[in-house]
This record gives structure tokens, sequence and C-alpha cells, in this order.
């Protein structure tokens, strides 16, 4: 009996030493290239940036984030394993380890940057909070909104700013706060809550997808926060911070020189010089990050530009119909810009 | 001639202290403890150097910086700009608050039908059956969404909120009822109901001790209940009747002034009690049968009616098998509770859950959680045990 609790207590000990020792092994750069594949955490279901399709398969922005991370990679893009979070997993799965990058509508904020120990990489889609409401209350402003009941998820920024705003603006409001997606989705839309409100890229993603009839309900003009959404990875996790950074950088990089998925072979003769080393044809740029020098190539070969990405999941030509407002090229008024591959 | 000396009998060497069973036994316990604290020890530092190695902050500092989260519903005073720590407590009382009514109402509905369940109605006790039956055999967490969902999508919007009474609305934001005003002489109100319970006690005790010396009976009962209800009736009619109601009503978006009770509270309420009840139900009956037969009929025998039967000879005996298994009971329902973070009540699950995701001290969330649901559980144990030895067979 006694030897059996030193047993016990032996085999605890070995236990902890074996997480501490895979808690040690943290460049995820030589893991992710070891193991075959990137292990990408995405959102359970949000319309155009992770959703499953009737088959299984991550559609979506987000997704197509890892997926051009495991082009540049494998030159393959399903070499990704993608494991769905809610907002209150997310961190919590980076900072253990469980998942390599964190692709999943989440807000670039300094307090996450620094005491959850994470870091972001490059902003892929510039959000704002909002309010959707159903038409028939004939509301048309956030100011309206005093005494209202609002449902929210727990745990993210957007449960935060809707307190800020309500306190700035001296309005009361009560939240109803639920932490899976389609459970806080239902509750607005069966009259549980007066508004809903999360960045206008979700509400617009919502309301396409669950609203009985998408027209029954406007989202507010008001844009009460900024949302920059990025993928994020561990702090300390250099390499692999460069290697998703730059990813989404060529990705800006290969829509503002005209590169897409169609015409990506015949810029293979280009003679800018910019198109060039982005390719790979003058070599060195993969090298610098420890990938091939068709990186880039592949990206853009097997999954598109930038543009390409956004119109497929959230564009006019998308159910979300959103526009591209501030996340076009800076040379076209907008705030993405990529920064020089040299 | 000298007698045979007892020193020449060899006596047995006396073993070394390391084949003495009772200095053996105390090392080996030590040495159980120290592997346990040690192992206890390396988990804690382990834990601190690896969260140190991924640059994530660690300390309870967090308590004290501004939550700037709302909570739905809360007993006590609470905005966004409170601590983490008042928000915590917000989470605390909203736990206690349904535990608390979901323990007594989970009682009285688990003895009435744990009752029934014996009856010699045939209806009655094949109904209560099927009631035991359903609901100790769903998972608690469906029967939570499913009253969540009925009360939601079963109510109208508030604009067109039932009226069951006069300033009483149903709508799918809840439950909204009249609210008497507070007026300084409800505090006399109060202290008459005070004096008139403990009148109501010292009567019975009283009684009790004049029946043990003279057997003369006395109706305490009704005096007591004269005193308790009477006393403050007296005090509420000199004070010249004051009560000023808070009516509710649609303002803007909602109800506003009375009192209301939101779908989440009552489909977390109504699970917990329906759940809990189907097993308290099973432990009465149990407890009842355990009891033998041969007490009740000696008992009828001695002239008892049924219903002194059952309060003087049948209970005190089946609350002995009772007590023990109905605590168990008592602590589910309060970690159950818990499951009210996926209907979105407030509770401390759930306002630790955000509290969490928010500065990122997971690790010391789930501390404070588990620290108090130990709490709450070891005072409801401690309790139901001090009650369990006072009802216990007391051996002459």
């Amino acid at each position: 009996m006694r030897i059996k609790h030193w047993l016990v207590g032996m085999g605890a000990i070995a236990v902890m030493l074996g997480l501490a020792a895979a808690a040690e092994a943290g460049a995820t750069f030589d893991k992710v290239k070891q193991a075959g594949q990137i292990v990408c955490g995405v959102n359970t279901g949000l319309a155009g940036f992770a959703m499953p399709d009737s088959q299984g398969h991550f559609a979506g922005l987000d997704v197509d984030i890892c997926k051009a991370l495991a082009a540049a990679l494998f030159g393959d893009v399903s070499k990704v394993k993608y494991v769905p979070l809610t907002a209150q997993q997310r961190f919590t799965a980076l900072q253990s380890g469980e998942v390599d990058v964190l692709s999943r509508n989440t807000t670039w904020t300094l307090q996450r940057d620094t005491d959850l120990g994470l870091n972001f990489t490059a902003v892929v889609y510039y959000d704002g909070q909002g309010f959707m409401v159903a038409k028939k209350l004939g509301v048309k402003s956030a100011k309206e909104l005093n005494g209202a009941t609002i449902c929210v998820q727990p745990g993210t920024t957007t449960e935060l700013n809707l307190a800020d705003y309500f306190r700035a603006n001296k309005l009361a409001f009560k939240p109803v706060v639920i932490e899976k997606l389609d459970e806080v989705e239902s509750a607005f839309f069966s009259g549980r809550c007066d508004a809903y409100t999360t960045d206008r890229s979700g509400l617009a993603a919502t309301r396409a997808a669950r609203a009985s009839n998408p027209d029954d309900y406007v989202i507010l003009p008001e844009v009460i926060s900024k949302e920059p959404l990025s993928p994020a990875v561990r702090q300390g996790d250099d390499q692999w911070n460069d290697l998703v950074r730059w990813v989404i950088f060529a990705l800006f990089n290969a829509e503002e020189k005209g590169i897409t998925s169609k015409n990506v072979d015949d810029m293979l003769k280009s003679d800018d010089p910019d198109i060039k080393r982005m390719l790979g044809v003058t070599p060195g740029a993969g090298k610098s990050l420890g990938v091939d020098d068709k990186w880039a190539y592949n990206e853009i070969k097997l999954v598109g530009n930038y543009g390409e990405i956004f119109e497929r999941n959230v564009g006019e030509s998308s159910p979300l119909k959103l526009a591209r407002g501030l996340n076009n090229l800076w040379t076209k008024g907008g705030l993405i810009y990529g920064m020089p591959i040299r | 001639m000298a007698s045979p000396s007892t020193d020449s009998i060899p006596r047995p060497a006396r073993p070394p202290f390391w084949r003495n069973p009772a200095v053996r036994g105390v090392f080996y316990q030590l040495l159980f403890i120290a592997v346990v604290v040690a192992v206890g020890g390396f988990l804690v530092h382990n834990t601190l150097v690896n969260l140190g190695r991924q640059n994530i902050a660690t300390g309870f500092g967090f308590l004290h910086r501004e939550a700037s989260f709302a909570i739905g519903e809360s007993l006590i005073a609470y905005a966004p700009s409170d601590t983490y720590a008042r928000a915590f407590l917000v989470g605390l009382i909203n736990t206690l608050y349904v535990a608390v009514l979901g323990i007594v109402l989970a009682t009285v509905l688990g003895t009435v039908i744990g009752i029934a369940r014996l009856s010699r109605n045939w209806l009655v006790a094949k109904l209560t059956l099927v009631y035991v039956e359903t609901f100790r055999n769903i998972p608690l967490a469906l029967q939570l969404l499913f009253w969540w969902t009925f009360l939601r999508e079963g109510a109208p919007s508030p604009r067109q909120a039932w009226r069951p009474l006069p300033g009483v609305f149903v709508s799918d934001r809840g439950l909204e009822f009249p609210l008497p005003q507070s007026n300084p002489a409800h505090l006399w109100i109060f202290l008459a109901f005070v004096v008139g319970l403990a009148g109501a006690v010292a009567v019975s005790g009283w009684a009790r001790r004049r029946q043990m010396a003279t057997g003369v009976q006395f109706p305490s009962g009704w005096v007591g209940l004269a005193l308790i209800v009477g006393l403050p009736l007296l005090v509420f009619l000199t004070a010249g009747t004051p009560l000023a109601f808070d009516w509710p009503a649609l303002k803007g978006f909602n109800f506003a002034g009375g009192g209301s009770v939101s779908p989440e509270f009552a489909a977390l309420l109504f699970g917990l009690t329906i759940y809990t009840a189907s097993f308290i139900a099973e432990i009465v009956r149990a407890g009842i049968l355990s009891v033998s037969w041969g007490q009740s009929e000696a008992a009828s025998a001695l002239g008892l009616r049924p219903g002194l039967t059952m309060r003087l000879v049948v209970l005190p005996q089946a609350l002995r098998v009772i007590i023990p298994p109905i605590t168990s009971q008592y602590l589910n329902l309060t970690k159950n509770s818990s499951l009210a973070v996926i209907i979105g009540y407030p509770d401390l699950v759930s306002i630790a859950n955000t509290t969490m995701n928010q500065t990122g001290q997971a690790v010391e969330g789930i501390a404070l959680i588990m620290a108090v649901y130990l709490a709450i559980s070891l005072t409801i144990a401690l309790s139901m045990n001090l009650y369990n030895r006072a009802v216990a067979l007391v051996e002459r």
C-alpha cells in the first residue's frame, strides 16, 4: 500500500517532468517543419472568416491565412490541422502550445500583447465594433439604445467596448453574456436581446448566415471601437513570428503588384525587380525566412493575393457583401500596406 | 542454596529501532507527507517557471484592477468601474442565491414527490414514477438549455407581454412584478416579526417541558403562528398600513421599476430544482421504506393518529437514512449551478471565465473558483453533518 502511494508520487513527478520538457521545446518553426503540418486555431464558426462547410472543411479569410502559411512552408495547402476555438479558449490554446498560430479574428491590444505572452503578426482585417437590431424596433442610432438588453460574447474586447461606450454616453444597458457563438446568435434572433454587438464584419456574417430574412435586421452606423484583427503567435518565438508576418505581407504586396493566382506563372517572367525577388526568381528572400525561395509563389498560386482572399470570403461577391473600406490597399485609400520584400 | 538468578534466563535481544512497527509506521507516514509536499511544491514551482518563460503575468494583483465589463444581474450594486474582486463577489452571491433557493425548493418538491411515490393511489404513484425516471435520466445541461429555450421562445416580446395579474408581466425578458417601496416602518415590522419568532420558540419550549412534566398538551403551533404573523400585522396596522408598490412599466426597450426574474435565472433554478428533486424523491422514498412496518403498527396500537405516527415515529427514524445521501445532493446542486455558463446566468464560474479571458490569469482564476466551491461545499457538508448528529440514534 505504501509502496503504491510512493509509486503514484513518483509517477506524478515523472509526468510533470515530461510536461516541463515539452514546454522547453519552444521553437515552433522547427516543430512545425518536423511535424509537416501547421496547427491553426480558428473560429468555431463565423461565416467569411472560418466556417466549416457540409464536408467539414474550413473556409474563410482566417482559414486562408493558415493555408497561405502551409503553402509557403510546404507548398501544400492541405498541411493544416484546424482547431476550432471559442473566444475563451483561444489564448490558453496558443499559450499552452496546442495551436501553432491563432488565426481567429482576434483584436490586437496592448494587454494581450504583453500580459498574455502573445505576439501579433500583421493586421489582416481592420474591423470596428457595431450594433445590429431588428428593423421593426425603428432604432436609427446606437445612442437610442438606452435601457436595451444587449447580447454579447464574454471574454472579448467587444464586451469591454460595450461597457465603455455606454458608460461614456451615460446610457444604461443589460448584458446577456453567452459564450457559444451560435447560442448568443439564437438568443438575439429569438428576441431575448434588443441588440447584438460584435465586430461589424461579424454582424454582417451573422446576418447573412443566421437570419431567416437578412433584410429584417439593420447594422447601426456607429463604429464604437478599433478592432485590428491579427493572427497571433507565442512571444519569444521570433523566427515563427517572422514567417507568419511576411507570409501576410507577401499577400498584400502581391495584390499591390497585380500578381494573382491566375497570372502568377506569367509574372515569373516579369522584369520588375520587386516581383522577381518576391517570386524567388531572384533568390534570397526565402532563405532568410528559412523556407523555399518559392514560398510567395506557392502562396499566391495556391491561395491567391489578399484581394482575391477578401473578395472570395467576405467581399461583394460573398454572402457577407462587405466593402473593402479600410481594408483596401494603401494606394486605394485603405490601410493595407505590405512591408517591402527585399 | 542459591536461588536461580533471574538474570541467568536470557532475555530476547531488543530489536533494532528500525524494526519497531510503531517507528516504521511514523517513518512511512512522514515519508509519504514529504513526497506529497514535494510533488505539490514541484507542481507550483513548475507552473510558475513555465508561466514566466511564456511571459505570462502571475499573481492576484489583477483583482484590484477595474473590471470594466458589465454584469447582467446582481444582488449588490455593481458597475463596470468596480474591481475584478467586486465582480467575483457578484458572481459568488449569484451562485449562492441560486444554490440556496434551489436547495430549499428541491427539498420541498423532492419530499412531496418521494412521499407521493408511496401513495396507494395508482395514478399518483405512477405519475411520480414517470417524473423521477424522466428527470433524473436526462443530462442536466440539456434540461437547462431546454428550459432556457422554452422560456425565451415561448414568451412574447416585452411590447406584447402577458399580464396574468395586474402589474405582473411575463415576456422573453423575464418575469416582472411589483415590489413594495421601502418605508421606515418596514424596519419595525421586521423587528416585530423577529420578536414574534422568538416568542413562538419560547412558547413551544415551555409547552414541551410542561407536556413532559404533566402530560397536558398545549396548542403551541397555533399560538406560535399567531405570534409570528400577528405581531408584524399589528405594527403594520398601527403604523397606518404603509404600503406603496413600485410597479413595473414598459419604458423604452424594457420594463423599469419593480422586481424582475430573468429567463436565465428562472431556467437555472427550474432545471436545478427539478433535476435534484428527482434524486431527493428517491432518497426520501428509500428512507421511509427503511423504517419497518411494525413501527407504524406499534404506533397505531398505542393510539397515535397517522399524522403523529409519521411525525413522531417514522420520520425521525427515516431521517437517519435520508440525511447523508441528501447532503450529497445539496453538494451536487451547488456544484451543478456552475452549468449556468451555458445559458448565460452570471454565476461565479461565468464571471471568473470572463475575468480569466480579459486578464489572462487562468491559473489564479481557476484557483479562486476551486477554493470558493470547496469552501461552500465544506460549509454545507459541515452543517448537514451537525444536523445528522442531532437526529442520529442516541444510544443509551
